[in-house]
């Protein structure tokens, strides 16, 4: 609760800037503002408090993503920086980034549908926004009107759905509503019809398949940073809330959506994986691997059982760091105008230090041992297994398989192909880069998850990603 | 894995509350094949100092993480870390051959790499379906998973995930295709690292962790594995008969020779078993000497093609003794090691079936046939007219086919130790198929 406060404080502070004239020292108090969430998040561990006449509810499972999703931030703030360079706008698109955040910390740990609906339109709303924050870009604004339309609708969706089920529960609330439903609706139909229409909205957000058009688009047109930061960020955040809401209230009604996720989480992998295979533009191909990545997840989601909380958290940790450092080169690369898988052509012995991170990302997003990606995907697959899907988890290989194509594809342009020009990749903060080794760290993202399944201690995984950090 | 196989063992916690741990151990089995990379890595490295390889910190330092993999591999305890093992030999190997291999590499090695994962990934789907039947809490560690009590149709269906890597990785007829052009692709040291060791990862595999866990699986498929390995050997000798690529030859005899030796496993008694042991470490020293020296020819004679080639021996007499002392080892002549695996080997498969040994006993015949054929064109009749450039062996390439040689004439002559480093595990695990069937 804290860190939410804190950072809503910071996001005002950030449009304070503009008019209080200290736009220079905006983004070490960002950062010093986000270390101090981060701190919070780490000494609530272990509590179990609601909030708001249980409006918000931090239990161990929103400090989690609260903490990972502050770190992304931070990550993405040393990443993107550039995106603060224009002094007119600095203000704003750091206000917006906050608001985003404090939107996602809310959709984590709301325990109340109009709280979980508020923070989805608070990171909505912003997330439109600076979809179109490059001005004169043509194809910023496409991508923002886009999004807004779309998201737009989906939200009526969302927004039905709560209403239907807000008729015939009476309540908001997810343990009244988990009791109401537990005691049987009266109104069966209704209640369906609502949480179908719920995760519609929801299936929107995580752009799975087939609510996933937005995704490739909206990726392509925004600005690489803000990608960057939906890929990201807002990913966890909408995996975080779809775990947190249908394992607990909707769970007496799973036999109505646990096939519906399932068969789509099939298709979404396999659409996303096959769609990527295609596409020479390396944004594009990132879009659609996240579509696929988002597959991925809801498989835990529909196997629903004691290690999905774990393997979701751990997933969108790793494939947030993975794509990081992916887009963080895309970044690099798209300054120079080309945005496509052979402008990476060569780079192995241009830089072959970016080139060696970048092929270490590539193996993890297509899940290979012993990076990370690989831990990830494995316990999605054993917790699908546990839960009864070999059928999922079948398709899921097969589709990883499709992955290894586009993934390698990257790698043999980086080391096999000649170079394009002998300029280097204006990268910046290649350190941070050299962070996305957390990546090569598996035993770290085994540590994460040994905590989060046994309960231990939040402060020692931090204390681990902090010395690797520095290291 | 009981105490009484077990030499060597110990272990870490990894992540406890998922049952994974760090655990490695030795016995006979394992201890030839760990022997085998250590003994073939240092050669293999030998063998590549006159080949100027660029960015060699690079190259050295793959071939050093590929000796941990495969160390990991024929060294772990727990399925989990097994399966880590097994795909962190892939990656360096990958690399080896996308940078230094020939021309359509690239194709080649995404061929490779994704056959190669297909087969990993159903057996990791395996590996964890067994381990779903572990007792709670649920534990990789190879003597939880060796007590799995599993119906015969389950067994059935895991049989053919955990085959499926195994075959893909040896290779058995019908997933052998990215074999030859990935053999003939890589790297001279690729080919001997894919060859020489890495394969036998596979035939380790299926004596570690399928004949121990899925008896009822194998009695059930284990006449279709025959059947295939037959075929795998026919099919591959047959090809290899005419082929002038030197380097493609080696590749097919490799699939015969290999097909034998997974035949003799899945001939389940104790010849069949110890004679794919010995078979293993011959053919390993065997495979690594004839790539090397069609490396040397190619190194000189800037081709491989056959064709091209001819009376070599009138320019180096070291170079065709050595040349026909592992050719002989690859031809299984008595007093060679290769004669002592093959004659296991044919033993165990005729217990089996004679039929079967028949068949497979073609390997010998046709083996020697197309050995021969490539030694006559190679190394005697008319000198051709580059051949008089061929200049003799260079000390580092002396050193590294003297010591093969050596091994070849040691290890047929003298056998036992091999035989007796396996026999306690083997007999275990024979003993353990005949108390289920």
């Amino acid at each position: 609760m804290k860190a939410l406060i804190i950072i809503s404080i910071l996001g005002v502070i950030a449009m304070m800037a503009e008019v209080l004239r200290f736009k220079k020292l905006l983004i070490p108090i960002i950062v010093l503002g986000l270390g101090v969430a981060l701190a919070t998040v780490i000494m609530d561990w272990n509590t179990d408090i609601r909030y708001f006449n249980d409006m918000a509810y931090f239990n161990n499972y929103a400090l989690a993503f609260t903490g990972g999703v502050i770190f992304i931030t931070l990550l993405w703030l040393l990443l993107g920086q550039e995106y603060f360079h224009d002094s007119h706008t600095k203000g704003e698109h750091a206000a917006l980034i906050l608001f985003c955040l404090t939107g996602a910390i809310a959709m984590i740990s709301f325990s109340d549908l109009t709280f979980f609906f508020i923070g989805l339109e608070i990171l909505s709303i912003s997330l439109y926004v600076l979809a179109a924050s490059n001005k004169s870009d043509l194809r910023s604004n496409e991508s923002g009107l886009k999004y807004f339309l779309m998201g737009a609708f989906a939200t009526g969706f969302l927004l039905f759905g709560i209403a239907l089920i807000y008729g015939s529960t009476a309540t908001f609330n997810l343990i009244g509503i988990q009791e109401a439903l537990a005691k049987g609706a009266n109104s069966p139909l209704m209640v369906k019809t609502g949480v179908l229409l719920i995760l519609v909205g929801l299936l929107f957000k995580v752009s799975a398949a087939p609510f996933h058009f937005w995704a490739p688009d909206v990726y392509e047109g925004a600005p690489t940073l803000v990608t960057m930061f939906m890929a990201t960020v807002v990913k966890t955040a909408a995996f975080a809330a779809f775990y947190r809401l249908f394992s607990t209230c909707f769970i007496s009604l799973a036999d109505t959506w646990v096939p519906v996720v399932a068969v789509l989480s099939a298709i979404t992998m396999l659409l996303g994986n096959i769609m990527a295979v295609f596409q020479s533009s390396f944004k594009r191909m990132l879009a659609y691997s996240s579509i696929a990545h988002a597959g991925y997840m809801m498989m835990a989601i529909a196997a629903m059982n004691e290690v999905s909380a774990g393997s979701i958290f751990f997933y969108a940790i790793a494939y947030s760091v993975g794509s990081l450092g992916a887009f963080s080169c895309l970044h690099a690369m798209s300054k120079k105008g080309d945005e496509s898988i052979s402008g990476l052509n060569g780079l192995g012995k241009r830089q072959p230090k970016v080139a060696i991170f970048l092929s270490l990302i590539m193996f993890s997003l297509a899940g290979i041992p012993p990076v990370a990606g690989f831990f990830a995907k494995y316990y999605l697959f054993y917790g699908a297994l546990m839960g009864g899907y070999t059928w999922l988890v079948l398709i899921a290989v097969l589709s990883s398989l499709i992955g290894v194509y586009y993934y390698f594809r990257v790698i043999f342009a980086l080391f096999k192909s000649e170079p394009v020009s002998d300029e280097p990749l204006p990268m910046l903060f290649t350190k941070t880069l050299y962070f996305a080794h957390f990546d090569g760290y598996y035993f770290l993202g085994n540590w994460i998850v040994a905590c989060l399944v046994t309960k231990l201690n939040f402060i020692e995984i931090i204390l681990l990603i902090f010395i690797t950090f520095v290291s | 894995m009981t105490q009484g196989a077990e030499v060597l063992s110990g272990g870490y916690e990894w992540v406890p509350a998922l049952g994974i741990s760090l655990k490695v151990g030795l016995d006979g089995i394992s201890i030839l094949l760990v022997a085998l990379t250590n003994v073939l890595i240092p050669l293999i490295i030998l063998s590549s100092f006159r080949n100027n390889y660029s960015n060699p910190s690079a190259f050295y330092g793959l071939i050093l993480l590929m000796q941990f993999g495969l160390i990991g591999v024929f060294s772990a305890l727990d399925g989990f870390l097994f399966y880590v093992f097994w795909e962190l030999a892939l990656i360096p190997i990958w690399f080896i051959c996308l940078i230094w291999g020939g021309e359509e590499r690239i194709r080649i090695t995404l061929k490779f790499f994704i056959y190669t994962l297909t087969g990993s990934l159903m057996m990791l789907l395996g590996l964890i379906f067994v381990y779903l039947q572990t007792p709670v809490p649920h534990s990789f560690s190879i003597d939880a998973l060796y007590q799995v009590a599993l119906t015969a149709e389950m067994q059935g269906y895991i049989f053919w995930c955990f085959f499926l890597a195994f075959a893909i990785k040896i290779p058995v007829f019908p997933f052998h295709t990215w074999q030859p052009d990935t053999y003939t692709d890589a790297p001279a040291q690729g080919s001997m690292l894919l060859s020489g060791i890495m394969l036998k990862m596979g035939i380790y595999g299926i004596i570690r962790w399928m004949l121990p866990i899925l008896p009822e699986g194998i009695a059930a498929w284990g006449n279709v594995v025959m059947i295939l390995c037959a075929i795998s050997i026919v099919y591959a000798s047959i090809i290899a008969l005419y082929q002038n690529d030197f380097k493609r030859l080696i590749a097919y005899s490799s699939i015969a020779h290999v097909g034998l030796i997974t035949a003799g496993v899945f001939s389940l008694n104790m010849q069949g078993l110890q004679g794919s042991m010995v078979q293993m470490l011959a053919h390993g020293v065997n495979v690594v000497g004839l790539f090397f020296i069609g490396d040397i020819i190619q190194r000189r004679m800037k081709t491989r093609q056959m064709d091209n080639l001819g009376g070599l021996a009138h320019n180096s007499p070291v170079f065709s003794i050595l040349f026909i002392i592992v050719l002989l080892g690859s031809v299984a002549l008595p007093l060679t090691n290769g004669f002592v695996g093959e004659f296991l080997l044919l033993m165990g498969v005729y217990s089996y079936s004679s039929w079967l040994a028949a068949i497979c006993g073609l390997t010998v015949i046709l083996g020697a046939v197309y050995m021969f054929r490539a030694y006559q064109k190679v190394m005697l009749g008319e000198v051709h007219e580059k051949s008089v450039e061929f200049t003799g062996l260079a000390k580092s390439e002396k050193v590294v086919l003297i010591i093969i040689a050596a091994l070849i004439i040691v290890c047929g002559v003298y056998p036992k130790p091999i035989l007796s480093i396996a026999q306690p595990a083997l007999e275990e695990i024979v003993l353990n198929l005949q108390g289920i069937n």
